[in-house]
Formats: C-alpha cells, structure tokens, sequence
C-alpha cells in the first residue's frame, strides 16, 4: 500500500490520455502476480499440509474468504493503471468476469457437454440421433415420472403457495408474527436427510396388532382403522405424502418473501377498501392479491423450477420405487447407476426444456418490469 | 345498513368495532396456532426422541410420554398345568382362546389378561392405568459429542474398548466448507450483479439472460464433468474444488437476486459518486455494497442453510485425493 501512494503523483505529472504510467502498471503487475502466488502456496499448504484441524479450518475460511477479495482488488488495481479509455472498456469484465468464468465451467459447459452425450449411444461411443429421446418419451417407467413430476409440479406448487400466502397473512394481523413466523421457517435450516428421519417418524409403517410408532398410524389405529405403509403400499397416492414433506420444508421460503410483499403494500391502500365498505374477502383478493402479483409470480416460478428439479426428498424417502420414480431420480438411475450416459444425458435435456417455458415467461416479467 | 349506523350512537359503534376486532383477533390467532402446531409436530417428535432409550423408540411412539391410559400389569394369575390350549379355555366368566390370550383379550369384569409364561400356564392381569412414559437419558448426546464406545472381545479372549469419532471433526469441516461457500458467490455475485445493472458494456443484456436462464440447470449434469476436471486438475478432495462448485452452482441466484436490488438503488446517488471523481471499484466498495446489506445478508442465510445442509456436491468432489480412482 506504501508503494501505491508513492506512484500517484508520478501518475499526476504526466499528460492525462497521452503518457502510460508504466511504473504503476508495473508495480500492478508484480501485486497480481504476488496476490496469485500467495494464493498458490496456500493451496499447496492446505492440500498437502498436515497442521491441527481447528488450524487448517481456521487458515482455509480465511485464505478463501480473502483470497476472492485480493483478487479482486489486485485485478481492478492493474486496470485502473491502464489509460481511461482501454480502463473502460476492460473494467465491466473485471466485474462480471469471473462470475461469467464460474458459470461457464460449472454449468454452461457441461450442459454443452450433456446435450453433445446425448445424441450418442451408452458409453459415448457412437451416434445414435434422437434414439435416446425416443426412448425417454415411449419408455413406461420415464412416462410415469413424468406423471409424478406432474404431481408434484401441481400439489407441491399449490401447497406451498397456498399456506405461505396464508400464514404470511394471518401472521401480518397476529400479536405472535415473529414466533408463528420462525416456527413456519424452522423447517428451511432442516437438511433433507434431516427431515427423512423425521418423517419417517410420521411415516412409520408396523402390521396391524403391533405398537405403532408412526404418527400418522398411530391415530389412524386410534381411531379404529387399519394401519397403512404411506410411503410404498398407497400407489399413487403415496407421491401426495412425499410432496407433504416438500411443502413442510418450502412454505417458509414462500412465506418470507409473500410477507415482506404484504408488508410494502400502502396501509392507505387498505384502510381506504375498508372506508368504502369492502369486506375481508373482498380486501383480500381486489387489493392485496393484485399488490403482490409480482411476488406470487417469482415464487411461483421458483419452486415450480424447485419441484420439476426434485430430486433429494424422493431419494431419501423411498429411493425411487414404490412407483415414487421423478425425472431427477431418473437421470441418476441411468447416468450413475446403470452407466447409460446417453440416455441419462437426454433425460436431463428433457428436464431442461421442460423448465424453459416457465423461465420464457419470468423473463418476460422482468422485462416488463423495465429492468433493463 | 348505513342508515342504521349512522344513527347508532358513537361509543355503542366503537364497542361494537372493539368486539368484532377481539373475535377476529382470536380467530386469526387460532388458526395460525394451528398451522403452526401441524408445522412443529414432526420436529417436536424428533426431539423428544433424541432424548429416549433406543429400545423405547423402535417400541412406543414418541407422544408416551404424555399421560395416555395403558394397560399396566398389576398381578398374575396361573390357570390348572393340564388347560388344553387347543380348546377354548374358560377363566372365571369367560371363555377365551389361545389366541386371544397372545394378544391380550378383556374380560367381563374389566380386566386384561395375557400370557405370562404359556407353557407354565400363568396369566398377566392387567388394567388399564393412567401412565407415561418418561425414561428420558442424555446417552444419545453423549455418544454424539464425545464419540460411541465400542467394547468387543477379540478372538485370544481380551476385551478391547475402541472410542469412535466425535462430532468436531464433521462439525469443523462442515465450518470450514461452508463459510467460504457462503461469502465467495455472494462476492462474486455482487461484483457481477453491479457489472450487469450499472455498467455498459457488449453483450450485456444476452450475457445476463444466460445468467438466468442457467438458474433452471440441475446441479447433477454438471458433476461428472467437474469431477473429471478436477481429477485432472488435482482439485478433488481439496476445500478449493468444494467452493468454487458451490459458488457456481450458487451464482444464477445470487447474480439475479443481487441485481434486482442492485439496480433499483436510486440513480442520483451513484452520479454524484462519480462526479465526485469516485472509481467503479470505490463505488462498488463504499457505496453498492454497504448500501445493498439487507439482499446481501438475505441471500447469504440461504445459501448458507443450502452449502450447510448440502450432501450431494460434498459427497461426490470431496473424496480424498489419496482413494479416489477416477
């Protein structure tokens, strides 16, 4: 940093946009190169290094967390040493550039990389043309995950629409706003591995004549009928009780966000439906629901997306049988399991474009909204 | 109706208002009491049986340690050694079978019976009782935190006691994965987000759209080709190799969020910055970021809770370089 303030009034004497102040972008220069090395050393000492746990937890947060700031900063101070006019034109890359490098190799490419597997046969090794996708649209087991996907799509979005809206509401007129709202948002810090266990709680299945402990059996025998195994016996319906566990999981996220909507709505707004004699219901549904449609609309969108991707909650509550089967599950039965990267690359392009309609439509909101 | 209103006298109207607001008060206040008792009960159930004896939770329900009525046993009762249990059997005013007394039947004068010992012929008498189940122990925590103790004899008959791992060393790495993972694509996110919404530059409006449109792109495509990267890179099984798939997979949402807020931060604010003769980057570290805290910190506790909880991307790139043969 000493060094820095040292170049500035070098960069002061000479003519502005005629004279390249070389010694700074040297010195910018040997900064990057240095901020890169360090970096480098700190990988190679974390990769291969054998300090405490604590030590390295400690050292790796802090190497990480600031590694990204240095570079950064040490970029953008190589830029700023360029004259104005090259500065402009590099600068926004410095900005969106390495977020534009992250997305291109975690997920541009290897769908690039998915959708070029998908034309060839099982391990790669010819091209078959559109056979694999023939194959996801006639095969009987991917025709009943689209079916599931449907279900899931349907009830999973209703529901956690319906109740985030709901409790967004009644908690919005509730002295107990804050505790409702935690209880209702406690589910979200709950891994899905978490909320298997717990549900198998609910879920659990003993014969008839045996202590149940399962929740759901247990007042089903308490009330005189015969226990049911939810999760594989009840096909379809069996799908209906793991969205169940979806929607317990999302409401809050739907929640959240419909009640900082609720809250920008102008009490004037309200107070005046009510002066002019407008019921509760009529409130509700001429002037609140209108106020946030762009918030039903993004929620919507996004778990929509969320339940067309599920994939955890049917692997942790039935593995996939039980005729539970989704397309996510589906990709990874084909791609990991029976190693037919052809077809489980198709089956995630299908899943692709089934989702691009819904986006067409979002963006079409957002421009709308004169975002741009 | 409004006639009648307005003739009513002021004060019996707003006591009327009053009353009408507390029964709408208790309504909304009870169904939201409900709704939120649906949404705790499955934790409520694990967390009692954390608390329980491992035999009691695979023999009772979680909710026997409310007061319930049970049958209790509280004598026994022995029938002649020679009953011929092929034959219904009578026991004082009642005739019953062998079955029924595996299962327990009822009798006539309210009391239960069930075998004891069937072949010794003796018979538990039980009634039901007001009881709960309450044998709570802090062995599951303990086993947890401090790590299980395993005793088993090994084959020249010494009995050798192993302790297992604790929790730190899970609870550490799970720390140490999922700061970064938190605070790396929310940087990233913001530099770009600000890139996208203030500056001007070719191809920003496409740029952005494939931003967003990769929102929709399941996570599963893209491991095997990472991992297939980061075997040749030597990336896997490193902290490095962990973060930066987080922070990928994380960025579309961070990056749109982050940009709708971004770019409806008041246009003045930034012009008077850059009169003022303020850089991009100082704009962007004085002023976007402080000012955008509340979508930054929104943002970060869900991304958190999704690294925190995360399995899948931690299961596949974390394997340690040294067992890995891909």
């Amino acid at each position: 940093m000493a060094r820095s303030t040292g170049i500035q009034p070098q960069r002061g004497a000479a003519v502005p946009g005629e004279n390249v102040a070389y010694g700074k972008i040297a010195v910018a220069v040997v900064a990057l190169a240095a901020t890169l090395a360090l970096l480098w050393g700190g990988f190679l000492l974390l990769r291969d290094g054998n300090m405490p746990k604590l030590v390295t937890a400690l050292f790796a947060i802090v190497w990480g967390v600031g590694g990204v700031a240095a570079l950064f900063f040490s970029a953008n101070y190589l830029v700023e040493a360029f004259p104005d006019a090259a500065r402009r034109v590099i600068q926004p890359y410095i900005f969106v550039g390495p977020g534009l490098l992250l997305l291109g190799w975690f997920l541009f490419i290897p769908v690039l990389r998915t959708l070029y597997l998908s034309f060839l046969n099982a391990d790669s090794t010819r091209f078959v043309g559109l056979e694999n996708f023939i194959f996801t649209f006639t095969d009987r087991a991917m025709l009943e995950s689209y079916r599931n996907n449907l279900i899931w799509m349907i009830f999973g979005t209703i529901g956690c629409v319906v109740f985030g809206l709901l409790i967004a509401i009644l908690a919005d007129r509730s002295k107990f706003e804050t505790v409702a709202k935690a209880l209702i948002f406690m589910p979200m810090a709950i891994s899905f591995v978490g909320a298997g266990v717990i549900w198998r709680f609910i879920y659990y299945y003993s014969p008839p004549g045996q202590p149940q402990i399962g929740l759901l059996n247990a007042i089903i025998v308490g009330m005189g009928g015969d226990p049911q195994a939810w999760t594989s016996q009840l096909q379809p319906w069996n799908n209906l009780f793991l969205v169940a566990i979806m929607i317990w999981l999302q409401t809050g996220f739907a929640m959240v966000l419909f009640s900082s909507a609720i809250k920008g709505i102008p009490v004037d707004t309200i107070e005046a439906g009510r002066v002019d004699g407008a019921t509760e219901i009529q409130i509700f549904f001429r002037i609140m629901i209108p106020a946030i449609q762009s918030t039903i609309i993004t929620v919507t969108t996004t778990i929509v997306i969320f339940t067309l991707k599920i994939f955890d909650v049917v692997i942790v509550m039935t593995g996939g049988q039980f005729g539970t089967e989704v397309i996510a599950t589906q990709f990874f039965r084909q791609f990991f399991i029976n190693r037919n990267f052809g077809v489980g690359a198709a089956i995630a392009i299908v899943l692709l474009i089934l989702v691009v309609p819904v986006m067409v439509y979002n963006l079409q909101q957002l421009d709308k909204q004169e975002a741009f | 109706m409004s006639a009648q209103s307005v003739s009513m006298p002021i004060s019996s109207a707003k006591a009327s208002a009053r009353r009408r607001n507390r029964i709408s008060a208790i309504i909304i206040n009870s169904v939201l009491a409900l709704i939120c008792l649906a949404w705790t009960i499955p934790t409520v159930g694990l967390l009692v049986a954390s608390f329980r004896p491992r035999d009691n939770i695979l023999t009772s329900g979680w909710w026997a340690i409310l007061p319930h009525r049970a049958y209790i046993t509280v004598g026994a009762t022995s029938l002649p050694r020679d009953t011929d249990l092929s034959q219904p059997i009578k026991i004082d005013n009642d005739t019953v079978t062998d079955q029924q007394l595996r299962d327990g039947v009822t009798l006539s004068d309210g009391r239960r019976v069930q075998w004891n010992s069937r072949r010794g012929r003796t018979l538990n008498v039980q009634q039901p009782q007001w009881t709960s189940d309450t044998s709570f122990t802090l062995e599951n925590y303990q086993s947890v935190l401090t790590g299980q103790k395993y005793t088993y004899t090994l084959p020249d008959g010494t009995v050798k006691t192993d302790q297992g791992e604790d929790l730190s060393g899970a609870f550490l790495n799970s720390l140490t994965v999922a700061v970064p993972a938190t605070v790396i694509p929310i940087l990233v996110a913001a530099f770009a987000a600000y890139g996208f919404a203030w500056m001007r530059f070719p191809g920003r409006k496409l740029l952005f759209t494939i931003v967003v449109a990769l929102l929709v792109v399941p996570l599963q495509i893209a491991l095997i080709p990472i991992l297939r990267d980061y075997v040749s890179l030597g990336l896997n099984g490193t902290f490095l190799g962990v973060w930066l798939a987080h922070a990928g997979f994380g960025l579309p949402l961070a990056t749109y969020l982050l940009f709708n807020y971004i770019s409806e931060l008041p246009r003045d604010i930034l012009e008077s910055a850059f009169i003022d003769g303020a850089s991009p980057f100082t704009t962007f570290t004085r002023l976007i970021l402080p000012l955008s805290m509340p979508a930054l910190a929104a943002f970060a506790i869900f991304q958190f809770l999704w690294v925190w909880n995360d399995y899948l991307v931690a299961l596949i790139l974390s394997v340690a370089r040294r067992r890995c043969r891909c």
